[in-house]
């Protein structure tokens, strides 16, 4: 159901994009301020959250600690499960947010003959996510060839290993596949599994579809509709410089993709996709587990006094029982 | 418990057909997977808002008109104090890695104890009070009508969390399910709306300075009862100064420890061995708690209640403090006290008087987890054992949730098991370390009336446990945990019967040889030893 609602939406954003495509006059409206537009609302956006999360402190040191803790000399530290420093943490939050570290934890539980638990590695979603992610990087810095002129190295040497196949022409990008696949999978196995299902919300359909919707696009300008790339990049080119113009040659579809791209940008700040920004500041993983040697400060944490209970209160109070007992100090003792 | 485990184990995992925003729950039929309310009296002594007599399982709630308000400003204050709640408000990306890492799930299937699922329950009210798209778009967006039955709804999840932090191991963003957890309670809270089993712990410790309620004399009591139990085990005399200024060392050690079963042992084991090494150390009247049931209510209970432990440090001169064996209580210790309570430039760096070790982990906080001091003392020679006395024992080792992912704590006590004892056998790897399963009691839910629940949630520790059960013979389940230990042996009798549960001092009390003892024919426990028996 919850996938439906979002499979609409996405239609409908669709459908409006083509149509207006279709009419020249719409056209400077959704390759020129979209693209502008998407980019402005990204970047506020994004600059509102993170700042908004910033804003907030973070009282207390918190890490989830995942291996041996630094103690004493002769028991083996583990450096990156339990950093202690800040290098040590920064090598965790890289192995975080580089290779999945996490998620490549993932086990699945099963009740065998219906009274054993087993907990077997289970790395589809690792696989699936880390191919999404890289394949979807390397595509956006691949696009940058269209915006830099010239191209730079590092990114012809990327379409150089990308299209290292050369099966197709245009030679064939293996993320273009690795990305279409993968989201397929994340689809797939969010529409499949009952307990996904259970709790997924159109939100997570929606980004699924969208980035379906804009790699489709993609694929098919560069594969089968052969889309006139100079052009393309002339249009590019006047976006990055502040000249824009609409490029003659472009069809409906290449609309739909620019358009798409904004509304996942303009998305971005409002939804889940923040993560992106949000893994780097979460207090679980960011912070040493030194707890002990180095004090953490709360900064409100004077501001909301607590109503303790002193020894004195408590010596007044079991005063007889205290001294009954030979457990009372007098003064002076 | 009615339930047999065979009827148990039919968990149905397949979600059911009805949508998850329906809050509804019967708490007449869910008996027994349920906590008490906090009474009255523990809220009115604690100074907790609107103390009132009331069930669950009635009607009417007694909350104040402008509940709604109530949690309103206080979520906005929250997000205001805490970014991770902000930031795990935010990132889910309910990617369902933690879906089956809670053991709340695992043993009953209820798809609302998915990690994801119960933050959504929190999250679905962000998004409809404090978000844009939230605001204009409603349920699409996955917002959530704040209403009296999603009230009722959060005090039997988020009372049916245990803190343990397991999923947040596995999350790719780290979103801690505890951190989320705490922070309903706080809201809940707010409406003085609670369960018993952590406020009634909670003002006993305001008062007496311990959770069990126990008063200064009848603490010197049960210490000297354990102390005459140890001499006619042992023949050694102990007199462990209570109170006493001016010594090195303040011992502080969960109350159960010295109050139940099989805590006790664990008690007799720790004044062997502080006797054992001559430690100028003392225990506490006022401070007699590790423990920290504040924890499980908000944020300004756990730093009333720690208060104390600083405090009496100051007040009695020490040099640095020991701690026992408790979880929850450490990972108050290591991740909170020193912010709330410190710094405690009035002690000294920790350094122990026999060894000569400096406790480098601890020099801010001035705090040593007693596994720490014991492997140090081990590493160096310095205790005299004899590990055939625990010979009767086929051991396993239980990780605590908070030493564990809280503390990193998993080698040292490793180590001293290695060393006093011979027999000794992992749990499968999923199942330990920084992957352990919980007791299913931990966060205050180990009462009796939540008995159906602590026996689900505790599924998977205890199935982990017969693993070991059957392939070694493991006969005694390990931990350092005092809420363990009153928990676990209602666990283990239910789903392993044959296994009985011990702290890692306990068997370090067997195996030391004191000065001047007699020959030892029992252990700690009064049975007698391996090869001993008549």
């Amino acid at each position: 159901m919850r996938s439906l609602q979002a499979l609409a939406i996405v239609a409908a954003l669709c459908g409006i994009v083509m149509v207006a495509a279709v009419v020249p006059g719409f056209r400077p409206l959704l390759g020129i301020a979209v693209p502008y537009l998407a980019l402005i609302v990204f970047l506020l956006g994004m600059t509102a959250r993170v700042v908004g999360w910033a804003r907030s402190p973070v009282p207390f040191k918190i890490p989830t600690v995942c291996g041996q803790q630094r103690s004493l000399d002769f028991l083996p530290h583990h450096k990156l499960e339990s950093p202690f420093t800040s290098w040590q943490v920064f090598g965790r939050m890289a192995l975080e947010v580089l290779t999945f570290r996490s998620l490549f934890r993932n086990t699945q539980s099963s009740l065998t003959a219906g009274k054993n638990l087993a907990y077997e590695p289970s790395k589809w979603l690792w696989a699936g996510a880390l191919a999404f992610h890289w394949s979807f990087l390397v595509i956006l810095l691949r696009h940058l060839r269209l915006f830099l002129e010239p191209v730079p190295r590092g990114i012809l040497f990327l379409e150089s290993v990308d299209g290292f196949f050369q099966v197709t022409v245009p030679t064939l990008f293996l993320t273009d596949a690795i990305l279409v696949a993968a989201l397929l999978f994340l689809l797939g196995r969010r529409l499949l599994d009952a307990r996904l299902r259970y709790f997924s919300l159109p939100a997570d359909y929606f980004a699924l579809f969208l980035l379906l919707v804009i790699a489709g696009s993609g694929i098919w300008m560069r594969y089968f509709s052969k889309i006139d790339v100079v052009g393309i990049k002339e249009f590019a080119m006047g976006l990055a410089t502040f000249h824009p113009v609409v490029p003659a040659s472009a069809g409906v579809i290449f609309y739909l993709h620019i358009v798409m791209v904004g509304v996942l940008f303009a998305y971005f700040p409002f939804s889940k996709l923040v993560h992106l920004g949000g893994v780097f500041l979460s207090p679980t993983r960011n912070l040493p587990n030194n707890n002990r040697a180095r004090r953490h400060v709360n900064p409100w944490n004077d501001r909301r006094p607590v109503e303790v209970h002193t020894y004195e209160e408590y010596e007044e109070e079991f005063h007889d029982k205290l001294k009954a007992c030979g457990l009372l100090q007098e003064d002076g003792e | 418990m009615k339930k047999t485990p065979e009827e148990l184990l039919q968990i149905q995992y397949p979600p059911p057909k009805t949508d998850w925003m329906d809050p509804t729950i019967d708490f007449e039929a869910r008996r027994g997977t349920w906590s008490y309310p906090g009474a009255a009296k523990n809220l009115e002594y604690l100074g907790f808002p609107n103390p009132r007599e009331w069930s669950p399982a009635d009607e009417d709630w007694k909350l104040p008109d402008n509940w709604k308000e109530i949690i309103h400003e206080g979520f906005l204050d929250l997000l205001g104090r805490f970014r991770s709640i902000k930031i795990f408000m935010d990132c889910c990306v309910r990617c369902g890695a933690c879906a089956d890492k809670c053991h709340f799930f695992i043993g009953s299937g209820d798809p609302k104890n998915m990690p994801v699922l119960r933050a959504e329950l929190l999250r679905s009210f962000y998004r409809k009070d404090f978000t844009t798209v939230g605001k204009i778009l409603g349920k699409i967006a996955g917002g959530r009508e704040l209403t009296i039955d999603v009230i009722k709804e959060w005090y039997y999840y988020f009372y049916q969390c245990t803190e343990c932090r397991r999923c947040s191991v596995f999350c790719p963003y780290g979103i801690d399910t505890a951190e989320i957890t705490a922070m309903a309670r706080e809201l809940l809270n707010l409406l003085g709306i609670n369960i018993n089993w952590a406020a009634e712990p909670a003002a006993n410790c305001q008062r007496t300075g311990n959770h069990m309620g126990i008063p200064p004399h009848t603490f010197k009591d049960n210490v000297e009862f354990l102390c005459e139990e140890l001499e006619e085990i042992t023949g050694v005399h102990i007199d462990p100064p209570i109170n006493k200024k001016g010594a090195d060392v303040l011992f502080i050690v969960p109350s159960a420890d010295y109050f139940a079963d099989p805590g006790i042992y664990t008690f007799m084991g720790y004044l062997l061995l502080l006797e054992h090494i001559g430690l100028n150390y003392t225990l506490s009247t006022y401070a007699s708690e590790g423990g920290n049931f504040g924890l499980f209510l908000s944020h300004d209970t756990m730093k009333r209640l720690n208060y104390k432990m600083y405090a009496e440090a100051k007040r009695l001169g020490v040099k640095w403090i020991l701690g026992g064996e408790c979880g929850h209580m450490w990972r108050v210790v290591h991740q909170y006290m020193d912010t709330m309570n410190g710094p405690a430039d009035f002690l000294e760096i920790p350094r122990s008087p026999i060894t000569g070790t400096v406790f480098e982990n601890a020099v801010s906080t001035k705090m040593v987890h007693i596994c720490e001091f014991t492997a140090d003392l081990i590493h160096h020679g310095k205790l005299k054992l004899d590990p055939t006395r625990n010979d009767g024992w086929k051991v396993t080792f239980h990780d605590s949730c908070n030493p564990a992912r809280g503390l990193g704590l998993l080698e040292e006590p490793r180590y001293i098991l290695k060393n006093v004892i011979n027999k000794f056998f992992e749990m499968p790897e999923n199942t330990i370390r920084e992957q352990t399963f919980c007791c299913g009691g931990g966060a205050g839910l180990g009462n009796d009336e939540n008995m159906e629940m602590r026996m689900r949630g505790g599924l998977p520790r205890a199935n982990a446990v017969k693993y070991v059960h059957e392939k070694h013979d493991v006969n005694i389940l390990s931990c350092i945990c005092a809420i363990d230990r009153a928990v676990l042996p209602a666990l283990v009798e239910y789903w392993v019967p044959g296994v009985e549960v011990s702290g890692i001092h306990e068997m370090v009390g067997n195996a030391l040889v004191m000065d001047g003892e007699k020959e030892r024919t029992t252990n700690l426990r009064d049975e007698p030893l391996s090869g001993k028996e008549e």
